[in-house]
This record gives C-alpha cells, structure tokens and sequence, in this order.
C-alpha cells in the first residue's frame, strides 16, 4: 500500500506553468472564502454550550456510525461491481455504468422518495417484507445506513474503477501463468494494486455519506437519537437558531478534517 | 353549512373594512383591482415570497393577478416562512412576503424590510391518515400508541408547533417516529402509507385529494395559524407590490384562498 508511483516525487518539484498557480489560488480562495466567512459569524463565546448539548451528540453518534457503516457497505458491494465494470466486458455495461452513478445526479430528495418507493412500508420490496416480518428501514437507523450507501457508493465504485483500469494487468496475468486461481489473484494482486484508490474511493464515500441531508430526510425520516443526523439537526436548527446551526456545521468541519488531514497525498494519488 | 355562510360573510366583510382603511393612501397604491379604467394601469414585476403551504392558493392568485393587469408579472417563491425570513433580511430580491405565521413576519419588521402587515387568512390542523385508515385512527389520543408510525412537522417550524400545542391541548404526549422538515414532506409520508397518522392543515389535506382522509381536531384542541401579509419597504415597484397585497385581501382574492381551505382572519 506504500507503494509510490515513479513519476510521484518529481512532479512535486516541477516549476508551474504560467497561470496555473492564480488559478489554482483562485480555486482554493473561492471554496476557502465561504469557510472563513462562517467561521466569523460562527458563536465563540458560547460554543462549548451550544455543541454539548444532547441533541448534537445524539446527532454526530448516528453520523460517524451510520457514514462508517453505509462505507463498509460500499466497499462490500462497491469494489467488486468497480472490478465488473473495469475488468469485463458484457452487452448493457454502459448502461449499468449509468445506473450505479445515476445517485450523483439525481437530486438526493428524488433519491430517498424512490427508495421509499422501493423499501417502504408499502414499497416495491418494503411491502412484502413488512407484511411477512414486520420489519421497516425506514425511521429506523438502518434506514440512514441505506440511504448513504445509495447517495454515497458511486463515489467509491468510480474512483475504483479508475483506479483498477489504470493498474498494470501484467501482474495479473503473470500470477494467472504461475497457477494463482482467480480469487486468489483478486485478493493478492488486483486489491492491493488498487489500494489508494480503495482508499480514495471509501473516504469520498464516507464524506459524501456524512453531508447526506436529502435521501436522509425524506426516506429514514428526522428523529434525535434515532435517524436524525448531523446534516439533518443543521437544517432544523437553521430554522430557529442560527448561532446553534453554525456552531454544528462548525462540529461536522471539525470531524471531518480530523479524518481527512492525516490522509496524506500517497494515499491519495489514484 | 351555517358554518360556510359565517365563513363568506367574514371573507367578504374583513377585506372591505381592510381597504376601507388603506384609502387614505396615495392613488397608485390604493387602487384595487377592477377599479375604474380611468386609473393608470400597473405596469411591472414583482416578486412574491411564500410558505409553502400557500403554494396552490398564491399560484392562482397570481395569474389572476397578471389577467387583470397586463402589464403585470408575478414570480413566486416559495418555501419555509423561516428560510424565507432569512433570505429577505439578507437582501434577496423580494417585493412582497406572505408568512405562515407572525413570529416571521415579525422579525421581517422588526429588521426594517416592512412595515404594515395585514393578516389575509388562517389555517386550521387536521389529523391526516393514509387513505382507508388501515391503523384505525380515531383522534389525537392515537398519537400515544408506539405501535404506530406516527410523524409531526419539526418543533423549528409552524406546523410542528402548532401541532404539540394542540397535542398539549389534549393532553397527549405522543410517540413520534420522525419530525419531518415541512408540511408537505409530512403529508407525502402520509399519502403514501409510510406514515399511520401526522398532524397537517386542513389544506393540505384538501391539496391531498383522495390520498389522504382526515379527522378534525375538537375545537378547543386545535390551534389556528395566522397568515399575514406585507409589501416590502425594498419593493422595487411598490404600486404593484400594494396592488398584490391588497389584491390577495379583496373579495376575489379571498374566494380563492377559501377555495383552497383557507379561513378568513
């Protein structure tokens, strides 16, 4: 996993072209501007009471867990399905490229109203399963899990895919000659050589997964404790109390650069 | 039916004492809408900021609007009172604000964007259950029971407040499943059946169609939302702006917000 590209560390040290480096200021100032600018409205002299509140806890719990669960969800069904769409060929791949990456553009409200459509109580699949068990995703924190891995999976399935495509399939093929079977070479050779962009692939999942406000709200509902996440207590309290949405959305910054800092650039060169 | 006739008397009575006061205004703006031709027509857009729960109701209100005056053009916003609230006060482009309650329109005043809200209606909660009623839900005392799926508007807006005063009215402490954002996102549920029973407006109920049915709420239960009104002191062409306004207030506009359920103030 440490392995580092060849070219890595000499395009490091490489003179920037003309107009790359205002421009790549530029980008940093226009996503940093609006970050400073919360910041200096954000409620310093009360924070500390304005974040210790049980509803916030209650709300980043159900965040951290549920993000982490809908990843570990992803990555389950997230890297072989990258491996299908890289590695095979098969009449309506495209089509299935489509579909899986479809969530990114479909307005997550959209998202979670044809989820209910599909596990809801009176849902395509949600019906007959509820009448026979009982069982219900929706309100439930398994309904959030479901929702951020809906929202979120195509992050990972696409930064694998890439990452799988770019790797060099002579290793594959050299463990095939040697006599290594097919699943053996999946897990000895294919992940391995795949690993940053796994990597990449299960932390823009997981961010995206974190920030998940609309498929939330409308499949697995807004209750403390149980579905309401941090996204969703952010939206409520900007209804009535701005100084509390600022100090949770300064909350939900925090955790997040304390998981995406320490990721640093080689894990990260898909 | 008795109830139907005190309800028009009141439509057609508050609006004319509304404009009876307002006549000692300038000209432009007190001129009401089918007034005599002789008037110099209104020209210019305006835009309309409004709860969401006046959507139907203000969609059609301003293209009556726009048919009485030609020159005349309305666009709509609509949306949270509260995120509306913040918008005007952060300078949006708005001419004239419609909220779902005072407290809102309130703080618009109070931060200089209006003055002179008039209330043009308001609004009543009804329980809404999914049509045929499968959970069998009878009142307010239903929303105890945790084996239903039992959803209310957020605290943070109008329509969860109004519905805990109500349930604190009867004496209800209810088990709820989810605190739904807005109204409408509490009636989908319910139409769609994820819900057994939420506490909406009577017109969303109405909006709802066959989708939903309702049960009235006893009337010292029940909580009446107010809705005022205010063209705003930013309004780029205020005469239209004050013709809306005062167009939403006059007989015309009032039958049509009782077309959609709304009650007169």
């Amino acid at each position: 996993m440490n392995r580092r590209r060849p070219g890595a560390r000499r395009a490091k040290q490489q003179r920037a072209p003309w107009l790359v480096l205002p421009l790549a200021a530029a980008a940093v100032a226009y996503v940093a501007v609006p970050f400073v600018a919360l910041l200096q409205r954000a409620p310093w002299s009360n924070l500390s009471d304005l974040v210790g509140r049980p509803v916030v806890i209650d709300a980043l719990r159900l965040s951290m867990t549920t993000a982490l669960a809908a990843t570990g969800i992803a990555l389950l069904l997230g890297i072989p399905l990258a491996w299908v769409l890289a590695r095979t060929r098969f009449p309506g791949r495209s089509a299935a490229r489509a579909l899986v990456i479809l969530p990114m553009v479909l307005p997550p409200v959209v998202g979670g109203a044809a989820l209910l459509f599909a596990f809801g109580r009176r849902g395509l699949l949600g019906g007959p399963v509820y009448d026979s068990t009982g069982f219900l995703l929706p309100f439930s924190m398994w309904g959030v899990v479901a929702a951020n891995t809906f929202v979120a999976m195509p992050f990972l399935v696409l930064t694998v895919e890439s990452g799988l495509r770019a790797a060099d399939p002579r290793y594959e093929d050299a463990a095939a000659t040697l006599g290594a079977s097919r699943s053996m070479i999946f897990r000895r050779i294919t992940v391995p050589h795949a690993a940053p962009s796994i990597i990449a692939g299960a932390v823009l999942c997981w961010a995206r997964a974190l920030g998940e406000f609309g498929a939330t709200v409308t499949f697995a509902g807004n209750l403390q404790g149980r579905t309401q996440t941090m996204p969703l207590a952010v939206f409520l309290a900007l209804e009535s109390d701005r100084d509390a949405a600022i100090a949770l959305s300064l909350v939900l910054i925090a955790v997040s650069l304390a998981v995406l800092l320490p990721l640093r650039d080689r894990w990260l060169s898909v | 039916m008795k109830l139907r006739v005190l309800r028009l008397l009141a439509v057609v009575s508050v609006p004319a004492l509304v404009l009876a006061a307002c006549g000692g205004d300038d000209a432009a703006s007190s001129s009401t809408p089918g007034a005599p031709a002789d008037e110099p027509a209104l020209d210019g857009d305006i835009a309309v900021f409004a709860a969401a729960s006046l959507t139907d109701a203000f969609t059609e209100l301003g293209t009556a609007f726009e048919s009485e005056n030609e020159d005349v053009s309305v666009e709509f916003n609509f949306g949270a009172s509260s995120a509306l609230r913040e918008q005007i006060l952060a300078g949006a482009p708005a001419d004239v604000f419609a909220s779902a309650n005072t407290s809102n329109m309130d703080q618009v005043v109070d931060g200089g964007a209006s003055t002179g809200p008039e209330n043009f209606a308001t609004n009543q909660l009804q329980i809404a259950v999914p049509a045929g009623n499968e959970a069998g839900v009878t009142g307010l005392d239903d929303f105890a029971n945790a084996d239903l799926l039992i959803g209310l508007c957020a605290a943070e807006v109008p329509c969860g407040e109004l519905g805990r005063e109500a349930l604190a009215n009867a004496g209800v402490a209810p088990s709820v499943d989810t605190n739904e954002p807005d109204v409408r996102s509490l009636l989908t549920k319910v139409e769609a059946g994820d819900l057994d029973a939420g506490i909406v407006y009577v017109t969303d109920v109405l909006a709802a169609g066959d989708a939903v049915e309702s049960i009235d709420i006893p009337a010292d239960e029940n909580v009446i939302a107010t809705y005022p009104i205010a063209a705003l002191t930013g309004a780029a062409d205020a005469a239209v702006a004050d013709a809306f306004v005062e167009f939403v207030l006059s007989d015309a506009g009032q039958q049509v917000l009782d077309s959609y359920g709304f009650d007169a103030p």
